[in-house]
């Protein structure tokens, strides 16, 4: 979509003016500076996702529309993570970062900072298996997707 | 292309000029004083005051309907903006193309809760097609521009340009661009061959067709495309309450209109066609009822609409056509003529006759014997009296839908209601405007004596611009509507439905200058019209004592089929 103001707004008021759920949604600028790129998590019926695909395409601000998730593509959502770390649990958690391939990025006496990236589906399992006495706060940015191979979001 | 300095005001009187606006309907306010400065010193762009900044905007509303021009409003911040947003919603909703200035604060104290300030942007977003803030006194003419573009092009509706006070003091090079190119609207406009020949097929192989229209076709120009289209192949054809005009209503393929208070013919033939081409409508609740019941019966839908998000909205459609109507429908005309086949004449011959025994319930029928005047009576003298040649809007109830019914629209653009939106208060203010864009043609409004007290205060705009519009007020104390529904659905229980204290609708047209007649017997209402009517340099309030406890017929309750109505 076009990099303006209220761009994100008008993409953001049409789905509770229309009563659609918004799961996660990510945005920033691209290569091109004047275009901004969002990913948008949303669930609903193969017609309410064909209305939402419209009605988006209709807001003069979005220049295209895809439906990641009809074809091959890639998601990827990055967490950070705080959890108790104290005693014979550090090491535990320390095991578990590595078995999930993520990074300690912050240590202290009790805690540790741990940043995942992956699929949500992933991110949700390490929470399971920190479980909610470990954790003591997260963060996520919700998924970024991309497509497989030549299928290109492009812009004339 | 000139290259001279100028303010944002100038500016912006210099585009409106460049486009060719000969009307604005307008209130001016602090935020927009310097734009006022600018259209004082001209006189290309005539300004219209209003009296309430609703009343701008339904004016150059009716401006719009009534003409293939876009109408212009201008209004201030704050409560300028406020005030207006009931008619930027009743716009956008019947998809009319406007353009909306309004002022704002200066750049600086955006955000600071200035005097006067509101966000604008914010608070139309949902209710506009589209709308800029214009922060950079360079991109004033590219941005008017635009908005003239995007309110025009596809389906069109209302957009908001909000000027800054000081953007509109400072000075820049004008130029208006010639066009416009925007890679993030493209409004869709080119066939499909094989959809088109796939609606051939269909048209073809039916059996009881049916042809379902809406303001599509009025707002596309596509009125002698779709006469050319039924004609050829003398299929019934319906109009929504939007689409009224868009087919002539006294031709013999007419069954009337659809929907909750259409007729008994047209909602049988809707519900039990076995083919239906839907040209420019959207399927809404007050037209096919409850979507459930519609499914039920099996049918084959094409659908053309120039807004992909319109199909397969409330119903799913077989064949989507996508893009404006006139074109699709010359598509289809060609085809036609090309193909040697032609749809199934004996069963098409069998499914008239069915069609003409739903008419023969004859559902419109009324008391003509009545010794109080009937509402509907009022409606067919008007449409004798003006020969059917009149512009008429309405405001919103019982006086909308017995408008719809009974005054026969052969030509589009000729009917003006708030059809989506529902706004009462709609019908004076937009007649003003009908009127400045129609200067020589005869225009009535008709209205309830609830609705018209909604915007009552233009009738001071009529005497200031010399107005001769023809008020029909059909007054039954009561607003009609409600009512109506509190007998069927709310146990007879009048909750505050009763329009008490009323004014004396004579006296006060005259106070305002104005004529004011009372008819209080069905024997009156012809002679008083051609009265009326007469007066051509007169606004006349025509307040007719019309029966309290009329109802308007047929009704699909809400919720229900179209097929379970409720007949007289």
């Amino acid at each position: 979509m076009e990099n303006e103001a209220g761009a994100l707004s008008r993409v953001a008021g049409l789905f509770s003016a229309r009563g659609y759920n918004i799961e996660s949604l990510t945005v920033a600028p691209t290569e091109d500076p004047t275009l901004s790129r969002m990913t948008l998590v949303t669930v609903g019926s193969d017609s309410v996702v064909e209305q939402i695909t419209k009605q988006l395409n209709k807001l003069i601000d979005v220049v295209k529309v895809l439906d990641l998730s009809d074809g091959d593509h890639i998601e990827c959502e990055l967490m950070l993570v705080k959890v108790c770390a104290l005693g014979k649990n550090r090491k535990e958690v320390k095991a578990t970062t590595d078995i999930f391939c993520g990074r300690i990025v912050d240590v202290t006496d009790t805690s540790y900072i741990i940043e995942l990236t992956g699929t949500c589906s992933k991110l949700d399992a390490f929470l399971d298996t920190m479980g909610h006495n470990t954790i003591l706060e997260t963060v996520r940015t919700g998924a970024s997707g991309i497509g497989r191979g030549e299928r290109t979001l492009e812009v004339k | 292309m000139s290259a001279e300095d100028l303010t944002g005001a100038e500016i912006t009187i210099r585009c409106l000029q460049e486009e060719g606006v000969k009307h604005i309907f307008g209130y001016p306010g602090g935020a927009v004083l310097f734009i006022y400065d600018e259209l004082f010193k001209q006189d290309k762009v005539k300004h219209i005051l209003v009296r309430h900044e609703q009343a701008a905007i339904h004016a150059a509303d009716g401006y719009a309907r009534s003409s293939k021009k876009p109408g212009v409003a201008l209004v201030t911040s704050g409560p300028g903006v406020t005030n207006a947003i009931t008619g930027i919603a009743t716009a956008y909703m019947d998809s009319i193309p406007m353009v909306i200035i309004s002022g704002q604060v200066p750049t600086h104290a955006i955000g600071l809760d200035a005097f006067q300030e509101v966000d604008t942007v914010g608070i139309t977003r949902p209710c506009v097609k589209h709308n800029f803030l214009v922060k950079d006194i360079t991109e004033l003419a590219a941005t008017i521009k635009k908005a003239f573009y995007i309110c025009s092009t596809g389906r069109p509706g209302p957009v908001l340009v909000d000027i800054p006070k000081d953007i509109s003091a400072e000075k820049f090079k004008f130029s208006y661009p010639a066009s416009v190119s925007m890679r993030s609207y493209d409004p869709i406009n080119k066939n499909h061959p094989n959809q088109l020949k796939e609606a051939i097929r269909l048209i073809m192989g039916s059996k009881r067709p049916m042809v379902y229209t809406g303001g599509g076709v009025i707002l596309g120009n596509a009125t002698s495309q779709l006469t050319r289209f039924v004609q050829m192949l003398d299929f019934p054809c319906t109009n929504t309450l939007m689409g009224l005009g868009g087919y002539p209503a006294t031709d013999k393929q007419f069954v009337g209109m659809l929907g909750m208070h259409g007729t008994y013919e047209a909602n049988m033939a809707m519900q039990n066609c076995d083919v239906l081409i839907a040209v420019g409508a959207r399927f809404d609740d007050r037209v096919i009822g409850n979507p459930k019941h519609f499914s039920n019966k099996d049918r084959k839908i094409i659908h053309i609409d120039i807004d992909p998000s319109s199909i397969s909205k409330r119903v799913n459609v077989d064949v989507p056509i996508i893009g404006s109507v006139s074109n699709v429908l010359d598509g289809l005309i060609k085809l036609l003529m090309a193909s040697k086949d032609k749809p199934k004449q004996e069963e098409l011959k069998t499914w008239w006759a069915q069609i003409n025994q739903w008419r023969a319930r004859d559902c419109l029928k009324y008391d003509q014997k009545s010794s109080v005047i009937k509402p509907q009576m009022v409606i067919e003298k008007l449409y004798k009296v003006t020969k059917g040649d009149a512009f008429i809007t309405s405001d919103v109830g019982q006086h909308q839908m017995w408008a719809a019914q009974f005054y026969k629209f052969d030509k589009p653009k000729r009917w003006i209601n708030s059809g989506g939106l529902g706004t009462m208060g709609f019908g004076l203010p937009s007649a003003m405007g009908v009127q400045m864009a129609n200067p020589k043609n005869a225009v009535a409004c008709v209205t309830g004596e609830a609705s018209i007290q909604m915007c009552i205060q233009e009738l001071s705009t009529c005497k200031q611009y010399n107005l001769p519009l023809k008020i029909i007020n059909l007054n039954n104390r009561y607003m009609g509507m409600v009512r109506q529904w509190q007998e069927f659905f709310h146990g007879n229980r009048y909750a505050e439905s009763y329009v008490d204290a009323l004014p004396d609708f004579v006296k006060l047209a005259e106070s305002y200058g104005h004529v004011g007649i009372k008819i209080e017997k069905p024997n009156d209402i012809e002679d008083a019209l051609k009265e009326a009517f007469k007066l051509k340099d007169k606004l006349v309030f025509m307040d007719f004592i019309t029966d309290q406890t009329e109802n308007v017929f047929p009704m699909i309750p809400g919720g229900k089929g179209l097929s379970e109505m409720i007949l007289v």
